[in-house]
């Protein structure tokens, strides 16, 4: 299973079986109206094999922390602070060549859009060859024929002729099975999912999904899952990790965190997602309010000005008070873990259903 | 692509036809009567309508657009000066030179101009504004970006006399500016052109410079090239392979239009170094009211800029496979 780190903020050697282990990571970028800290104290684990659930809104910092895992911010306007330990090996200070080796070939990436993501100059075949024969020293041949069979096995009907074809002439779907299949073509031992089913309709975010879930069983590979999606984040993770405005908030096994949430930006997640069996003329409920902007963030706990459970803490900690995310599972929040176990139990899981 | 080449060449012979209505119409609009010109000092009411016979000026407007699109097509053997095969534009008013023998004898300067200058500005202007992004913030980069942004907002006529003055009539580092037979003569055929093409290209190279920057800049966001960075491809093939080959496309775009445009007749190029190319050509033709020689220049001039249109969509083909099938 996934370790679940210790305190946010202190850094300790990698857990022994740990593959990816990220501890401490700030990132910040410089833009005109001033230094926006998209991330901030983060540390989080993921083992081989096991797949991390990333939870957040958008602009929570998900998705710039696993483009820093693999060195693809622009670092002309990005600092990166803290520690990245791949296998071992320090990722924030390597050299942009030693990365290259990495990237595609130990961590690949799964994007969002494949539309967007995979180049139209170029045939799907190609593109999967691509890395294999950088990574593996293929002949072209070579990688070819394992670009085909590569797309035979995330289920593309008649690879050989599919490969000619360029990404525009491939539906949805298959693009992102071709995504997905460029990805793993070279065996990584991690497998970052930047919301990977979103753009997708409903079944063939099911079957990608599947396919994913297959594949890492086959390929044994550890995967971390991006997205903002509860469902899919229940139906794939091992471990779930929910962030907030560039912090983690909270921690633990996915049956944990969805079973007894106990943060306040976790519930409000739960709450917002529409359910099938609601009464139909049930309002939908948001989450007050709009994630913070990262340039001037609140003080103190940074979900403060959006929590409807502050006066349950008393006084003003939580606007002074930032609120630490204790090592395994865990929540950061200063309400006491009573108070969260009864506010759970008595005020919202009555309105999840 | 054969149907669209099709669709595209009647267009422009659409376009053309439109074109050489709109010039003959402005042509009769103007407050000058060519015969007039011709007359000379002896003018007298009979021979100035003896010329304007010749001339067939005294016919309606639409018979003479008529028998101007007649000879056009199937030649004539109706002029005074001689037969004019087809592609028939009549013989000049102010030389008497059969209009499509003068095209054809100005050509070559003019395409040994937009040869030549191209070929420097493309490789000064891409080179440089590739440069610049691959060391994109970098005191390179701002030096190619003013350099740029100074240069292309120079004009031809205050660069190439300067040119001129210093470096040929100074310091006599080149040959004077001016056209040799290409086949009889290379060396001066090149020497005789280096200053204009350096003139012209460095104006151009700035805007090209400024448009591959920013096109690969652009491109380099793109989503499909973070893509390939992650899959661990190296910078220079991301650069080189998935960035520029979206580049392309603006630029192959601007290109064509340039380079149809210059080939019409780079006027103010060949007039500012007395190059006897097609934009000298256009001048004398406007100056002396010559309709025929009008006629022909600009109709000559459509024709390359609507022709490299084509070429320019055609090639859209080659570069992005979106295009094929549509």
């Amino acid at each position: 299973m996934t370790t679940l780190t210790k305190e946010a903020g202190a850094p300790s050697p990698a857990d022994a079986g740990a593959f990816l282990s990220v501890r401490d990571l700030h990132v910040s970028f410089k833009t005109e109206d001033g230094i926006v800290r998209a991330v901030d104290g983060l540390s989080f684990d993921v083992q081989r094999g096991k797949t991390l659930g990333i939870v957040g809104e958008s602009g929570s910092g998900k998705s710039v922390t696993n483009l820093t895992i693999l060195g693809l911010h622009n670092p002309m306007f990005t600092t990166v602070e803290g520690e990245i330990l791949l296998d071992g090996q320090e990722l924030t200070t390597a050299r942009e060549s030693d990365l290259e080796k990495l990237r595609g070939n130990k961590v690949a990436m799964i994007f969002q859009d494949p539309l967007t993501a995979l180049s139209p100059y170029y045939t799907v075949g190609r593109q999967i060859a691509e890395p294999y024969m950088k990574h593996m020293g293929a002949s072209k041949k070579v990688a070819w024929a394992r670009a085909v069979e590569m797309l035979g096995k995330v289920g593309i009907p008649n690879p050989k002729e599919r490969a000619k074809d360029y990404p525009h002439q491939f539906s949805g779907g298959m693009r992102q099975r071709a995504m997905i299949a460029m990805a793993l073509v070279c065996d990584p031992d991690l497998l970052i999912a930047d919301e990977p089913t979103t753009a997708l309709d409903v079944t063939v975010q099911a079957q990608i999904l599947d396919l994913l879930k297959d594949l890492q069983q086959e390929f044994g590979s550890g995967i971390v899952f991006i997205t903002h999606d509860l469902g899919v984040i229940a139906d794939m993770a091992d471990d779930i990790m929910v962030m907030y405005a560039g912090n983690a908030v909270e921690r633990g096994t996915t049956n944990e965190v969805l079973r007894s949430p106990q943060h306040p930006y976790t519930w409000g997640l739960l709450n917002s997602m529409p359910r099938l069996d609601s009464d139909l003329g049930a309002p939908l409920a948001p989450i007050p309010g709009a994630p913070p902007s990262l340039l001037n963030p609140p003080s103190g706990c940074r979900f403060h000005p959006r929590c409807t459970f502050q006066d349950r803490v008393g006084g003003t900690r939580c606007v002074t008070e930032r609120p630490l995310l204790a090592p395994d599972r865990a929540s950061a929040c200063h309400l006491t873990a009573d108070q969260k176990r009864s506010i759970f139990i008595e005020e919202i899981k009555p309105r999840l259903g | 692509m054969l149907r669209f080449l099709v669709r595209r060449f009647l267009g422009a012979i659409v376009i053309l036809f439109l074109l050489s209505i709109v010039t003959f119409l402005l042509f009769f609009g103007m407050p000058r009567d060519p015969g007039l010109l011709m007359c000379g000092k002896t003018c007298n009411p009979t021979s100035l309508a003896n010329i304007h016979h010749v001339l067939g000026l005294d016919k309606p407007i639409t018979t003479q657009y008529w028998i101007f699109l007649k000879n056009l097509v199937m030649g004539s053997n109706g002029f005074a000066q001689g037969p004019c095969p087809a592609p028939c534009f009549g013989y000049s008013y102010h030389t008497n030179d059969q209009v499509w023998a003068t095209l054809i004898d100005r050509l070559p300067t003019t395409i040994s101009l937009t040869l030549g200058g191209a070929f420097f500005f493309l490789l000064i202007g891409l080179g440089t504004g590739l440069l610049a992004a691959w060391k994109r913030g970098t005191l390179i980069d701002k030096t190619a970006t003013a350099g740029a942004m100074v240069l292309s907002s120079m004009q031809i006529y205050f660069l190439g006399p300067l040119a001129l003055a210093l470096l040929v009539y100074q310091t006599h580092l080149f040959d004077k500016p001016a056209y040799n037979n290409f086949t009889a003569n290379p060396v001066s055929w090149f020497s005789g052109l280096i200053i204009p093409w350096v003139v012209l290209s460095t104006i151009f190279a700035a805007q090209y410079t400024r448009m591959a920057r920013s096109a690969m800049i652009e491109q380099l966001q793109e989503e499909h090239v973070r893509t390939a960075k992650a899959k661990g491809m190296s910078r220079r093939y991301v650069f080189f392979r998935y960035a520029w080959r979206g580049s392309l496309i603006p630029i192959v775009t601007i290109f064509g239009i340039d380079l149809g445009a210059l080939l019409g007749g780079a006027i103010i190029t060949e007039y500012t170094f007395s190059l006897p190319g097609l934009g000298n050509l256009a001048v004398q033709a406007v100056f002396f009211s010559d309709l025929p020689l009008l006629l022909g220049v600009m109709i000559f001039s459509a024709t390359m800029i609507l022709l490299f249109n084509i070429i320019v969509d055609a090639c859209y083909a080659f570069i992005d496979p979106r295009v094929r099938l549509a």
